[in-house]
């Protein structure tokens, strides 16, 4: 069941178009990765599924139903540009945001109440926005874009503005959501933080989408074939172009399968030495992410 | 309409829970009063207890004679004029007034002397004593008898006075018409400066923070922009309501002490005619007071209601506009234009046009069109205007409203998601076109 399904999607400003022909599913539950370089139309795409603004041909399903607004209340939103009222009090802001989303008023204190206890921040309520860090106001902005418990959440760069430790928070808040259910759609530069939150990915560039697939398969789909083989009580010259280096007193390199089998390989191998380790190397994201965008930039 | 409400409560609040409304709204009415209040202290003080200015006069003709005043005491003499100037150098007299031979039908070279430099009263009381008595001199020797001159001074005074359909009359007087046609035209027209400015800052305040972005995810923008113009009128309409609750409470105040004296007046008028007469001034004050009663405050209040909220409606989506469209409020200067001159033609029209005339053709159609209406309809109410003018010009006024929203509307949903780009007139043009 997916939760988000887009059927091509089109978007122009003036001459320049920002979404071509997008087709997306998201499903339900999980972590959903949206990449893309800057100015690829992941912003376009995401105010267009928070209703800011609309496409200009193609269909935005929510929970198998064509968008409208009365799906706003079901959707956290937390852009990359966050902000504020400044002279407005924590709790004063956080229940108008909960009560914007359609949260009856008794809720939404209650709601408030409890994630400012949760995010161990209670003693700001009277605060004002002014008077916090710049930390501390980005977890208040978190709190905000959850406060009404939407079914689906889009994260835009949401580690951005934060340090290591209150990254971690909010990472683990993000975990904890999706074990409860909630999909997220997390969009980020940070490919580290993409390998380690999301279960699928999309890459949009220049308003098409060139990737969708889950994580593994992704990864799987990009794999260069090569292991990586560790070697001791070397018994036999190795040749020029492996590249051996030494670590700890064994032989390390890397070696191309090609044509051969993973077997035929191994045993190709164990002729030089002892074999310690002979393991496949799968790309990072990061690797892909800046292959495919090379890849596509020349086309 | 649940979430524009949620809008209009925390703008409203947002500004009437600051320290600095408090004090503009308690502060304001008491301003203007108590410098009134200062200066009728000091002027009373100062006819209450006059340092009396002798002015020696030197007159060659040997015909002028001038009646001494509470102020001035008049001393002739035949001294020379630098023992004249002599006896001001030393302070002996506080000036000194020469007047050489003259002829009479073309009076010149008349000099005052003085240490300070005279006051513009002073001069024009000289003036006008030496003009009467040459003007007499003139006559008697035309042939003219002293008495038949005195004979046939007189003194006007018209009171006007309106009928009303129903044939009833009303003591009216134009000053009066004018002061409260002015002050309305004017509180308007600063209202909706005011608190247009604050509806474009809101919206300058949301956009930069980039607040907006969630903002629109969860309200749509017309809604937004609806219930911030609402709230900040809200805000506008409390501040006036305190105002007029103050000024009237003050000025019942004050009344009421002008009201404990006023009966001694009448009492002495009665007892003695000629010192009833002497107070002219002050049954004219009377008068006055007989008009501002005369005025049917109530109309006054709910038209000027009508027009501050029709203008600022107008205006501000304009405002909220002109807000959207840039990312800082010193980028808003460039399209303050459209905004800023017709408040001007209505402004200066008022002044110029409507409160001189209040029933011309150009005082007519700056009352009627909507743009200028909200401030020059205030000086033609004050005077009394036809209803169907007013009707006219109200149902205009609401269908400016709808228009003008309609067209901000378009430039602030786009506007407001629009960050660093160039904005001019084209753009927004294009703006208003998309739908």
């Amino acid at each position: 069941m997916e939760i988000l399904e887009i059927r091509n999607l089109n978007k122009s400003y003036g001459n320049q178009k920002a979404l071509n022909n997008i087709s997306l599913t998201i499903p339900k539950g999980g972590i959903f990765g949206l990449l893309g370089p800057n100015g690829a139309g992941k912003t376009t795409l995401i105010r267009i599924i928070n209703q800011i603004i609309e496409g200009d041909s193609g269909e935005v399903y929510f929970n198998g139903e064509i968008l409208q607004p009365k799906h706003i209340s079901q959707i956290g939103y937390l852009p990359e540009e966050r902000g504020l009222y400044k002279k407005m009090k924590v709790w004063d802001q956080l229940v108008y945001f909960a009560r914007l989303k359609d949260m009856p008023a008794a809720l939404a204190k209650e709601r408030v109440a409890f994630w400012l206890k949760k995010m161990d921040i209670s003693s700001w309520r009277d605060k004002r926005i002014d008077d916090l860090s710049k930390g501390m106001a980005q977890k208040v902005q978190f709190i905000s874009t959850i406060i009404h418990e939407p079914e689906l959440l889009i994260l835009d760069e949401p580690f951005s503005g934060f340090d290591p430790l209150n990254a971690e928070i909010i990472k683990n808040e993000i975990i904890e959501l999706k074990n409860k259910g909630i999909t997220v759609v997390l969009s980020t530069h940070r490919m580290e933080s993409v390998e380690l939150l999301c279960d699928q990915i999309a890459m949009i560039h220049r308003s098409n989408k060139i990737l969708e697939g889950r994580l593994t398969a992704v990864k799987q789909m990009f794999r260069p074939n090569t292991y990586e083989v560790i070697l001791s009580g070397i018994n036999e010259t190795l040749p020029e172009s492996w590249n051996a280096s030494q670590v700890n007193g064994n032989t390390i390199f890397k070696i191309p399968l090609g044509q051969e089998s993973p077997n035929s390989t191994l045993q190709m191998l164990m002729q030089y030495g002892e074999l310690l380790g002979f393991r496949e190397i799968l790309p990072t994201m990061e690797e892909i992410f800046i292959q495919q965008i090379k890849n596509h930039s020349y086309e | 309409m649940n979430k524009i409400w949620l809008v209009i409560q925390r703008e409203y609040l947002s500004r009437v829970q600051k320290k600095s409304f408090l004090l503009a709204t308690l502060l304001t009415p008491l301003i203007f009063p108590s410098i009134m209040g200062i200066f009728l202290w000091i002027s009373i003080g100062e006819s209450e207890n006059p340092s009396l200015q002798i002015i020696e006069v030197v007159d060659e003709n040997n015909i002028f004679f001038i009646e001494s005043s509470e102020q001035y005491a008049f001393s002739f003499s035949k001294i020379s004029t630098d023992e004249g100037k002599k006896m001001v150098n030393d302070g002996d007299r506080f000036g000194f007034l020469y007047i050489p031979k003259i002829d009479l039908s073309s009076p010149k070279g008349i000099t005052y002397y003085g240490e300070k430099n005279p006051s513009m009263n002073l001069i024009s009381f000289l003036e006008s004593a030496l003009k009467r008595r040459i003007e007499e001199q003139r006559l008697f020797e035309s042939g003219i008898s002293p008495e038949a001159i005195n004979a046939y001074r007189t003194k006007v005074s018209i009171q006007a006075i309106t009928l009303d359909n129903s044939g009833e009359e009303k003591v009216t007087d134009a000053t009066v018409n004018y002061a409260i046609g002015f002050l309305a035209g004017i509180m308007i027209y600063m209202f909706i400066f005011i608190y247009g400015n604050q509806i474009m800052q809101g919206v300058i305040e949301e956009k930069s923070s980039r607040i907006i972005e969630i903002l629109v995810s969860s309200i749509k923008p017309f809604q937004l922009m609806s219930g911030k113009i609402i709230g900040i009128g809200a805000v506008g309409l409390t501040q006036f309501l305190i105002w007029v609750v103050l000024i009237g409470g003050i000025s019942s105040i004050v009344m009421g002490y002008f009201g404990v004296q006023m009966p001694q007046q009448q009492a002495m008028e009665l007892a003695n005619p000629e010192i009833g007469q002497m107070m002219d001034s002050q049954s004219n004050l009377q008068n006055i007071i007989a008009v501002i009663n005369g005025v049917d405050f109530i109309q006054l209040t709910l038209t000027f209601i009508f027009y501050f909220l029709g203008g600022y409606l107008l205006y501000g989506a304009f405002f909220a506009a002109v807000g959207a469209a840039v990312d800082a409020p010193s980028e808003a200067q460039q399209f303050m234009l459209p905004i800023t001159i017709p408040l001007l033609i209505g402004y200066l029209g008022l002044f110029v046009f409507v409160l001189n005339d209040p029933n011309s053709n150009v005082s007519f159609w700056l009352s009627i069109i909507p743009f200028t209406s909200p401030i020059a309809m205030m000086g033609r109410v004050s005077y009394g205007v036809p209803l169907f003018d007013l009707a006219l010009s109200m149902s205009l006024l609401i269908l400016g409203f709808f228009f003008s929203t309609w067209v901000a509307g378009k430039v602030y949903r786009i506007g407001i998601l629009m960050h660093g780009s160039k904005v001019n007139y084209k753009t927004l043009w294009r703006w208003i076109k998309t739908n």
